[in-house]
Order: C-alpha cells, then structure tokens, then sequence
C-alpha cells in the first residue's frame, strides 16, 4: 500500500518530539533565569540559539516528519535551499549593519567604543 | 491500513503528494519571510531611542506559558491528523478542536501583552525596537489567526462531509501549517525574549 500522507509519523514519534520539546524549552528557559543578573556573553547566545536550532530540527522531524514524505528527496532539496537563503539573508543582514554600526559612528562614540571593546 | 486511503484512485495519490510538495515549498518560503524580519529585528533591536528595552517589557513566566499552549496545540493538531489517516471521525472533531481552543487561548495571551504593551505607551510607534518586535511577533500573530480561521473551516467541513479524501488531505496541509508556526515561535521565543531579557 502506498503512503498518501507526508509521513508515517506514529503516535510514538509525536509524543517523543512533544517530550523533547518541552525539556529543550525547559532547558533554555532556566539557563535564561540563571543568566539573568549576569550579563550575557557570547557562549550563552550560542547555547540559546543551539537549543532552539535543536528544536527545530526534532519538531521537522517528529512533527513534521522531513524525509519520509511523499517526495522525500525534493522536500529536502527545498528545505537546504531555503536554510542558505535564510542564512544568506540573516548573516548577510547583521554583518553588514554592524560594519556599518562601525564605520559610521561619530568620532567622540568610536573612542569611547574602543575604549570599551578593544581597550585601547 | 485505512478505508479512505483504500478507496483512492492512483491519479489522487499522485495529486495529493503533488500538493502536499507544493505546500511544502511555500511553507519554506514563508520562513524566508520570517528570517527577513527577524534579521530586522536583529539589527533594531538595540535601538531603543531612550525608551524601554526587552529587559523592562518582557515577562519570562507569560512568554513560557504562551510557548507550552502552542507547543500543546502542535502536539493535539499531530493527533488529530493520526486520527484522520484511521478514519476516526469522533476523534478528529476532538484533537482539531482541542488544538483550536489551545490556539485561541495563544492568540488571545499574545494580544493580551501587545494591549497591555500599547495602553503603557510602549507601542510600535515608540523605537526602532519596538517597530521591530510588533511587525515579527503580530507576523506570526496573523499567521496563527489564519490557521485558526482555516481550522474552524475544516472542522464544520469534517462534520458536514465527513472524512473523504479531500478532507485528510486539506487536514495533512493545516497540520503541516500548525507545526511550521510552531517551530517559528521557537525562534520568537529564544531570540526575541530570552536573549531580549538575558541580554542587557
């Protein structure tokens, strides 16, 4: 019998991705409390962002069930080109600001910034 | 295996896995449209024009409580879908409609805190920031009002004509919708309010 649906998901791959969700959302809601009164480095937006990207990676596939649908190859085609356009856009978008967040400060604030940043 | 799958025609089969790629292939279109505005928000989001930060407006217990309902909803609506691909009638109107009460109460929440952000004079019109957070989470906003209008639509369908082929296959689609609105709130909610609050 062929598949009509874009997934074989089971009940058993639904309650698992609701299970991981929840404790990976759990997960990043207490490291964001205990962050709280400290201030935020690098290393803990990396974690955050990680989780979320986990998340989102067990929801496609428990949820949503990538890969076993009816076309499963042109699904996934689909998805990698629209993950390096969003790449492209996001990356592209915040680098660019932020050079010109840089470049285009006024003299008085770009001391001030390399006092801050680069100890200089 | 099902009865409405059973009685199908080759030619749907083919129609539908059609449909459903194509379905596939907005939804990944739709997130591109979710990175630009989050890469706005990105770069706004400090540009607060002396006015309050995500770090005074935000409330972490709301923010997690709104994240649980819709992640609930994603759950119910992945049921539901189940018990449409078996046929069971009773236990679709159950799931969908649980998934539509569960996202009525997320939309309801997050118009709760824009009205609450607006009557305390930090509305869109305020800063860069502001702008930003209300075009990116009244996005999804819309999106999840849509789906809720396309439910309530398929769940009378689903009670008027019942479980035809039609019918699963308009359920697969809302289905995929829901878990793709639900994966963007991810998003919303590390990006916007956990690091909103983290980050000073």
């Amino acid at each position: 019998m062929k598949q009509t649906n874009p997934s074989d998901v089971t009940f058993r791959s639904y309650a698992i991705g609701f299970v991981l969700s929840i404790a990976l959302t759990v997960e990043a809601y207490v490291i964001a409390l205990n962050h709280l009164a400290g201030s935020a480095g690098w290393a803990l937006v990396l974690a955050l962002v990680g989780l979320a990207l986990t998340q989102m990676v067990i929801q496609l596939i428990f949820f949503l069930g990538l890969g076993r649908g009816p076309r499963p190859k042109l699904d996934l085609i689909v998805f990698f080109f629209m993950i390096v356009v969003v790449s492209i856009l996001v990356l592209g978008s915040l680098w660019i600001m932020y050079n010109l967040n840089y470049r285009m400060t006024s003299p008085s604030q770009i001391n001030n910034y390399l006092h801050l940043q680069d100890g200089i | 295996m099902s009865q409405a799958l059973e009685i199908e025609e080759p030619n749907q089969v083919a129609s539908d896995s059609k449909t459903i790629f194509g379905f596939w292939v907005y939804i990944m279109t739709d997130c591109v449209l979710f990175a630009s505005l989050f890469a706005t928000y990105a770069v706004l989001h400090n540009n607060t024009f002396g006015g309050p930060s995500g770090r005074q407006l935000f409330s972490l217990p709301f923010v997690l409580t709104e994240t649980l309902i819709l992640l609930t909803s994603s759950f119910s609506c992945g049921l539901g879908l189940l018990a449409a691909h078996k046929g069971e009638k009773a236990k679709v109107m159950a799931w969908f409609g649980l998934t539509f009460l569960l996202g009525l109460a997320f939309l309801t929440l997050e118009l709760t805190e824009f009205k609450h952000l607006v009557s305390q004079g930090d509305s869109w019109r305020e800063s860069g920031f502001l702008s930003a957070f209300f075009t990116l989470v009244g996005t999804h906003g819309l999106h999840i009002a849509t789906g809720l209008c396309w439910m309530s639509v398929m769940i009378f369908q689903v009670s008027r004509r019942g479980l035809v082929a039609a019918n699963v296959r308009r359920l697969t689609l809302l289905s995929m919708f829901w878990h793709f609105l639900d994966i963007i709130w991810i998003f919303i909610f590390t990006i916007v309010y956990l690091l909103g609050v983290v980050q000073p």
